[in-house]
Order: C-alpha cells, then structure tokens, then sequence
C-alpha cells in the first residue's frame, strides 16, 4: 500500500462499518431495482389498453430507442451533438435501399446492416470531430449530418429525395409474424428491439467503460492526467451510439414502411435532443419518459390545435430547463427521497422522533405528487381511449380524484421511507 | 541507478514569449524536492511540460531511464507519472469512492471493459478504500465530491494522484486555497508518503518547503535560479532578494 495511517481514527469498528457500507453501495448499484420493471410494464399494458394505438405506440418506441442512443453520448460522455439524425438516417436509408433496390427484405438482418453502416459513419466522423468539444463539436456535428443529406439529396434518383421511398415491403419478422393493419406486431417487434438494445445499453452503462465516460463529462483534464485514452474511448461510444441510433432509424423505416430524406433533418436531431432533455440525460430513463412525454404531448396538442400545438411543448421545455434541469426524471427521483433531508437514506439519524417529522417536507412532495397526478388526469381525459374506468378518463371532475391520488400516493411513498428508515437505522451519523 | 525523473535543457514559448527556458533538474528515486520561485516564474508550466499537458519546443524527459518527451500525456501517466493540479481537478459529480475506483480502472486497464460491471470487481473497490483509508477519507466515501468542504476535496486530489501507483509524483500547491487551520493535514500526508516515490512539491510556504525537502530547485522567469539543500537556499542572499524583491526590480547580478 501506498499511503500510511496518519494517525488512528475514530474508532476501528466505526470506520469498518464505513468502509463496509462504501464497498455494498457499489457492488449494489448495477443490480435490476423493481422500479426499472415499471416501464415496460406499462409498454406491455399499452399494448392490451390501446390496441388500436399501436402505430403510434411503435413511433414511442422508436424514439426511445434513438433518445437512448444520445443519452449513452450527451448524458454518460457529455458529448454535445445536433447531428445525431445523420445515424438514424444512415440506418433507416440502409434497410429502405436494401428493399427498394436491392431487394434485401429480411427484417432483423436489416437491423444489423444498418447497426453496421451507421457505426461506420459514426466511427469515421467521429474520429475526426471528437478532438474537439464544446461550441466547435456542436458546428461539426450538425456539418456532418447536413453534408450526409446533401449527398443523399444529390443522387435522389436513389434516394427517391425528399419525396422518399414509399411502399417498402418487408418480410414477416423471424419469417412467422406477419404485419397487421393496426401495427401490433410492428410494436411488439420495436419493444423486442428495445428490450435487446437497452439491456445491452444498460450493461455498457455500469461497465468501468460507462464510468470512464462519466469521468471523461465530469473532468476531461483529469481523464487525461491519470492516463486515459481519452480520444479512444470517445470514439468507442460514440460509433457504438451511431449503431443503436442507426437500429432506431432502420425500425423507422419498418415500421412505417416509407422512408423520405426528412429524417436527417435537423428537425430530427433537435427533436430528440428535446426528448431527452424533457426526460432527464444520463440516466437510462430518461429517455423513455421524454419520448413518450413529448409524443404523446404532440399527439394530443396537435389535435386539439393544429397550428399551435409546439406552443405547449416549449412551454414544457422552458419549465423544464428552468426550474428541473435533471429532467422529468429527476423530478420523480426527488420525491422518492425526503426533501428536508438535504442528503440521502444513508445519512438518516438513527431514530425518527415524530414530533421531528419535517411534514412541510412531505407536504411539498405531495404537491409535487399532486402536479403529476393532474398531469395524468389531464392526459387521460384528453386522450379518452381507455373505456375500462370511463369516468376516470371522461369526466372532468375526475382531474381531481388524479390529483388527489398522485397527492395521497407521495405522501405515502415519503412516510413509508420514514418508517423504514426508523426500521433500519443501526447508527446515528451526524452530518 | 537511474534516476525517477530527469529533465534536459527544456524550453517552451507562447510565441514570442519564453516561459521555460532551459531548465534541467533530476529526481533520484524517493527523492524530496520542491521547487519554488515567485508567481508567474513558471512552475505550472514546467509540471504541465512534465506531464505532457504540454509539449516542449526542445529540451527531453526521461522517466526511470526512458524517454518519454514524445509521449501523450496518457502515456506518460501509464507510465507511473502523477500530479495533483493547483485548483482542484476532480469528477465532482460522482462520488470519493468512484473518483478512485475509475483511476484504478483506467490504471489497470479495466476500463476497456464494456460488459462486466464496474461494480463486481470487489479487488478495485478494497483497493479504493484503502487509499481513502490512509488518507481519512472513508466516511466520505459515498459523498459526492462537490459536497465536501475544500480541503478534504484537496485530499482526493492527492488520493486519485496515489491510486495511480506512480513512480514521481508532481504536487503542484497541495495546500492552495486550505484554510491554515486544516493545511496541517494535507501536509501531514504529503510529509507521509511512500519514501519510494519521488516528489516534486510546488509550495509557497516556507516553513513547509524546508520541513519537507531534501533538495529545493529556485524557478525564477522560466529559468533555473539556483538548487541546492534547504540551508543552502535559505543562505542565499539572491534568492532572498528575487523573493522580496518580486513586485519591484530583481535585484542586481544573476548567479
């Protein structure tokens, strides 16, 4: 060992019992947490609630899938991007020239064709952009994506340009599920391919190469000074988030069965930069909730105001960037955790007096539960698919009920903590 | 034998200005040296030319015998070439323990690994938490960096520095910014290190420079002023002038 003790500490027990609790938190954190079932619990009861939705339902995920790829870069390297469209382009012009010319139809090996020629891309530009960062990468990033649509704007006789390639035909996927009029399969075939790609996503996450990119977002100078191979590890992610971006471009392309030049547009790549900003970047997530937020927002508002509709999702995004910079996500990871206590579970005193309870703290976390309660309420009614509990999603009154529930349901989560905190504390730990 | 470090006849310039001008100076192993000189002398520039931040317009380095003045930075670090930076250089947002465990990841090379989960090497985390031992640090481990009070972020500075197992290490003002009530504490580790490790100290106080170190190398506009041992240089009537007389002239005739 390197260092020498200084002097004894407080305490050889106290100290083992730190170093103890240091080393569980670690070798925990990569563990599946019952929490991370919920979304696709929801993906899976989507597909029995609305069942005449799943065209759209397909386009959610879809967008998670591209969303994640930019969180593995934006959020876990801090790699900033506008130009991320180019690879989901790259992947969805892949599967929709291999059947429009080639007549290359198979689905799944349409995945990894496009996996591959979108990490091409991404390994070859992203060798020469990645040496530079900030303002600079930003310019380049969206350089890039522009020059890929030129090009593909430039042999349109190919491309079919901007009036795309309708009409592609697909085979059935595995050769057995056949496509439907109400794109079931396709939102089963795009939930397997987002199920696949996240875990793998997720294992690269945890990895001590997903911890090496946060210390390169955190402090590239550091990186460099304890002898990182800085440029390589970018370039690795960056290539291997152009292949899953490419994956979600050539599910695009499947699932809708056209393709036009328009994916490449800057349009593209700022939307699911939005997405994931709504969502919350850098932890998985995120994703998942912004694509779906902003989706579902667009479906909704678009309806109710066609010309007007992006009004509500700035006003989202501004509320957003203002007031939880961590994102939706980082909204609903605070009110699990008890807001006066400054800190997390671990520095909980041992003993919970109640006449301490800080309920001005749980107070605040139920309104935030009561925010996300009339969200939901709001959502419902608008939406009106559900025919299970009608009332709950056509009656106005039952905005309340939701946010009644989502108010009830925090303060339940807070003073559960509570409890289980009394429960299993072992020591006091001043702060 | 070879000795740790060895620095030849090193320059550097920003264009028209020379901010290192022929500098030489050798680290045996274990060797204690500080070098100190009045501000803007360019002592961060020398660390910074040392470790490869930056590049020397001439002059070479060698490191336990090799030469590595065409090396990256990186390599040089993998070449058991550490440094603590003079304002703090940390992952603030992850936690002490992790600021750790990813310099022995990229030590070791475990962090070309995309699949096993950083988690589940339980030698890499016992190993963490005995640097942050030595260095108190355990009951801060689960902390992030950004909460702890400066000094004790100036300790991580030096714990990540240790991780990396290095053969020299660059101190660059381990106390800067501590408050004088808990600088004891920084220095007390610097005074502990491992007698194997060769130690450059960029340090303003005195009192710590002469209690730490065998040898003392005087930087004065880039150049080599004069070396020698504590009592030579606390002897010396010209480093006494250069060091009163830094926001005025600089004395007369330049050893």
């Amino acid at each position: 060992m390197a260092g020498n003790d200084i002097s004894s500490g407080p305490g050889n027990a106290g100290r083992a019992q730190a170093r103890h609790e240091a080393a569980e938190f670690l070798l925990r954190r990569h563990r599946f947490r019952p929490a991370e079932a919920l979304p696709w619990l929801i993906a899976i009861a989507a597909f029995f609630v609305f069942p005449d939705r799943m065209t759209f339902g397909s386009q959610v995920l879809v967008m998670i899938l591209f969303a994640i790829s930019l969180d593995l870069i934006l959020g876990y390297a801090g790699i900033v991007t506008l130009g991320h469209a180019a690879f989901f382009g790259v992947g969805a012009y892949t599967v929709g020239l291999a059947s429009a010319r080639l007549g290359w139809t198979e689905p799944i090996s349409g995945l990894f064709a496009a996996a591959i020629m979108a990490a091409l891309a991404g390994f070859i530009s992203g060798w020469f952009l990645l040496r530079y960062r900030g303002l600079t990468l930003l310019m380049l990033t969206l350089a890039t994506a522009i020059m890929i649509l030129e090009t593909g704007n430039f042999r349109s006789d190919i491309t079919g340009g901007y009036d795309g390639m309708p009409g592609l035909v697909f085979q059935p996927v595995l050769g057995m599920f056949e496509y439907d009029l109400y794109g079931r399969t396709n939102y089963l075939y795009a939930l397997a391919v987002l199920a696949v790609v996240f875990f793998f996503v997720r294992r690269i996450v945890y990895s001590p190469f997903g911890q090496a990119l946060t210390g390169i977002r955190e402090n590239v100078r550091r990186m460099h000074a304890i002898g990182s191979p800085v440029h390589r590890r970018l370039v690795t992610v960056y290539t291997i988030a152009a292949a899953i971006a490419g994956v979600a471009g050539a599910l695009f392309t499947q699932t809708n069965a056209y393709v036009t030049l328009t994916v490449f547009d800057f349009d593209t790549s700022a939307k699911v930069l939005v997405m994931l900003i709504l969502g919350g970047t850098g932890r998985l997530y995120g994703a998942f909730i912004g694509a779906a937020v902003y989706l579902i927002l667009e479906d909704h508002l678009s309806k109710l105001s066609p010309t007007f509709w992006q009004f509500g999702i700035g006003i989202l995004l501004l509320v957003t960037v203002l007031f939880a910079r961590r994102g939706i996500l980082g909204v609903i990871e605070d009110l699990g955790r008890f807001r006066s206590w400054k800190g997390r579970i671990r520095m909980v005193p041992g003993r919970i007096v109640w006449s301490n309870v800080q309920w001005k703290g749980i107070g605040m976390a139920a309104f935030d539960g009561a925010l996300i309660g009339l969200a939901v309420g709001f959502a419902a009614n608008v939406g009106r698919t559900n025919l299970l509990w009608s009332w709950f999603v056509t009656e106005p009154l039952s905005v309340l009920a939701w946010t009644a529930a989502g108010a009830a349901l925090v303060a339940a989560i807070n003073i559960g903590y509570l409890v289980y905190a009394e429960r299993s504390a072992t020591g006091s730990t001043p702060r | 034998m070879t000795a740790a470090l060895e620095v030849e006849g090193l320059n550097r310039s920003f264009g028209a200005l020379q901010v290192t001008h022929d500098v030489s100076l050798t680290l045996e192993r274990g060797a204690r040296r500080a070098l100190i000189g009045p501000n803007g002398a360019g002592k961060t520039t020398l660390v910074n030319l040392i470790t490869g931040a930056l590049m020397p317009s001439s002059g070479s380095i060698r490191l336990n015998g090799e030469d590595i003045t065409k090396l990256s930075q990186e390599e040089r670090a993998r070449r058991g070439l550490a440094r603590t930076f003079q304002i703090n250089q940390l992952f603030r947002g992850l936690t002490v323990l992790e600021n750790i465990c990813m310099t022995i990841g990229e030590r070791d090379g475990h962090c070309n690994n995309l699949w096993r989960s950083a988690g589940a090497r339980r030698v890499v985390i016992d190993e963490a938490l005995d640097h942050l031992e030595s260095l108190r640090l355990v009951d801060d481990a689960l902390k992030e960096v950004r909460e702890l009070p400066y000094g004790r972020q100036r300790l991580v500075e030096i714990a990540i520095a240790l991780a990396q197992k290095p053969r020299v290490l660059l101190l660059d003002e381990p106390a800067a910014g501590v408050p004088s009530s808990e600088s004891h504490l920084i220095l007390d580790v610097v005074a502990g290190l491992d007698p194997d490790i060769a130690v450059l100290i960029i340090e303003h106080d005195m009192d710590v420079v002469f209690r730490f170190a065998q040898a003392i190398t005087v930087l004065v506009q880039g150049a080599v002023f004069t070396q020698g041992t504590p009592a030579e240089i606390m002897a010396n009537e010209q480093v006494k002038a250069v060091y009163l007389g830094q926001d005025g002239h600089h004395g007369g005739g330049h050893g």
